[in-house]
């Protein structure tokens, strides 16, 4: 076993760390807004909406998410500069980055995911609660935030801490489109240094401790919480 | 694009439409994925078995096994395992005095899901076994039955509705994993798919063909399960 890379690589390595931490904030952040709009599509939408919603996440669950990365950075990215204009405009350094196209397949995977979750939550808020809403006047949208969407989040906050957990462990695929995340950092120093398990074994500990971190982090939030057990 | 081929000649299952190679590639993501099921359900097996056992050593290890896999992500392990596990074994062999063995990519894709597969199935298993009443077992027990038959006769039949909810989640979840394996270069339907949209140039077509045929597998599958738990769970108490 020899670390003696780690001296000339730790900058690497960190930038590596930051790629993948923000791919996941970003696909979390962004993919559980569009969670929650689906949810709510699927639980009381009318016919359109609930196919719709059920339609896309059938799709993005039945689909490896390395083929869903791929169709969209191979195949739309290969069509996207068919749009006349776009490689004048002011996105196409954006449009051009594999990260791009990583963040954009990792979130709608994640929202897919999610929306499930919170369906099941939404279904398990007690009848009670929501006809007591309705019964003090509550309008629909003052009982979706201040009843409806709090008590489905409470009751989901030990899967969303799981799905977060999957997602941070589905980043490494973002190496495949060129991104350099924690993963690529390891590929490449492999390919420097000739070096198969040292990196490695580096890696895993960082997803481990952000694994750690991440838990942690739930942990305080559900304690914020008060539940009556 | 007048003479630009369409879309059914590149989808065409013979040459040079490129159907035939994706329809390759799902045969051996298909393969692949049975077979690592296959070898996860065995883990999972003497897995559970050993965790329930009450061996401190048996259970510290396995306790290392499932939480090391499920902690690290599918590609490190895979691609770890993967060079990890070749390597170990021309490492053997040369102890041995044999010459190194060139291993086969699939038969390497099959053992590394299949290790990666069987820490979730000890879990999966482990929970549906201590589901089973307590009374069920001590009544076969009274009446005098063998562990052997003790398991085939009460255990196995009482597990199975408890087990097969999540043996299905770990099924689909496999035959999603299986296309990790492209990364280490063994071409089952990701990497066919890659390659024919290389080399046409239409990836769009080949990836959303690609994503369908994937679809189907889940579709098919969960239909398969549906009717595997309606058989299994004959005879007890419907649910609302």
């Amino acid at each position: 076993m020899d670390f003696s890379w780690i001296a000339n690589y730790w900058p690497l390595l960190l930038t590596g760390a930051w790629q993948t931490l923000a791919l996941l904030v970003i696909s979390v952040g962004l993919g559980f807004l569009m969670a929650i709009g689906l949810a709510f599509a699927q639980v009381s939408g009318g016919p359109f909406l609930r196919y719709a919603a059920r339609g896309y996440s059938t799709f993005f669950r039945g689909t490896p998410l390395l083929i869903q990365l791929w169709l969209l950075y191979y195949g739309v990215g290969s069509l996207l500069p068919m749009i006349p204009g776009i490689r004048q405009s002011l996105f196409w350094p954006i449009l051009r980055e594999g990260f791009f196209f990583a963040a954009v397949s990792f979130t709608l995977n994640y929202a897919a995911y999610e929306s499930e979750v919170l369906r099941g939550a939404l279904l398990a808020v007690p009848k009670g609660e929501l006809e007591a809403g309705r019964a003090f006047g509550m309008g629909r949208f003052t009982l979706v935030h201040r009843v409806w969407l709090p008590r489905a989040l409470r009751i989901a906050l030990p899967t969303i801490a799981g799905e977060v957990v999957m997602q941070l462990k589905a980043t490494p695929l973002a190496f495949t489109v060129t991104v350099m995340d924690l993963y690529a950092v390891a590929y490449k120093v492999r390919q420097d240094t000739l070096l198969v398990y040292e990196p490695l074994i580096v890696v895993t500990v960082f997803y481990l401790v952000l694994t750690a971190i991440i838990a942690r982090c739930f942990r305080i939030v559900e304690a914020q919480v008060p539940v009556r057990r | 694009m007048a003479n630009a081929p369409g879309i059914l000649e590149l989808l065409s299952p013979y040459p040079p439409g490129w159907g035939g190679t994706l329809l390759w590639g799902a045969g051996a993501t298909l393969a692949i994925s049975a077979g690592a099921f296959a070898i996860g359900l065995i883990i999972g097996i003497g897995g559970a078995l050993g965790k329930l056992s009450g061996n401190r050593l048996l259970l510290a290890f396995l306790e290392l096994y499932t939480t090391a896999v499920r902690a690290v992500p599918e590609l490190i392990l895979i691609v770890g395992l993967y060079y990890a596990g070749t390597d170990g074994l021309n490492r053997l062999l040369q102890a041995a005095g044999l010459p190194p063995l060139e291993v086969n990519g699939f038969i390497a894709a099959i053992a590394v899901l299949g290790v990666v597969q069987g820490a979730y199935m000890t879990e999966v298993l482990r929970g549906a076994i201590l589901a089973v009443p307590a009374g069920q077992i001590e009544a076969a027990k009274a009446f005098g039955m063998g562990p052997g038959l003790r398991f085939r006769r009460v255990t196995l039949p009482a597990l199975l509705p408890n087990a097969l909810p999540g043996l299905a989640n770990l099924w689909l979840s496999v035959t999603k994993d299986s296309a990790l394996v492209a990364v280490v270069g063994y071409q089952e339907l990701a990497l066919a798919t890659r390659l024919a949209g290389a080399s046409t140039k239409h990836y769009f077509l080949f990836f959303l063909a690609a994503a369908l045929l994937y679809l189907a597998i889940t579709l098919v599958s969960n239909l398969i399960f549906w009717l595997l738990e309606r058989r299994v769970r004959r005879g007890q108490p419907k649910l609302a």
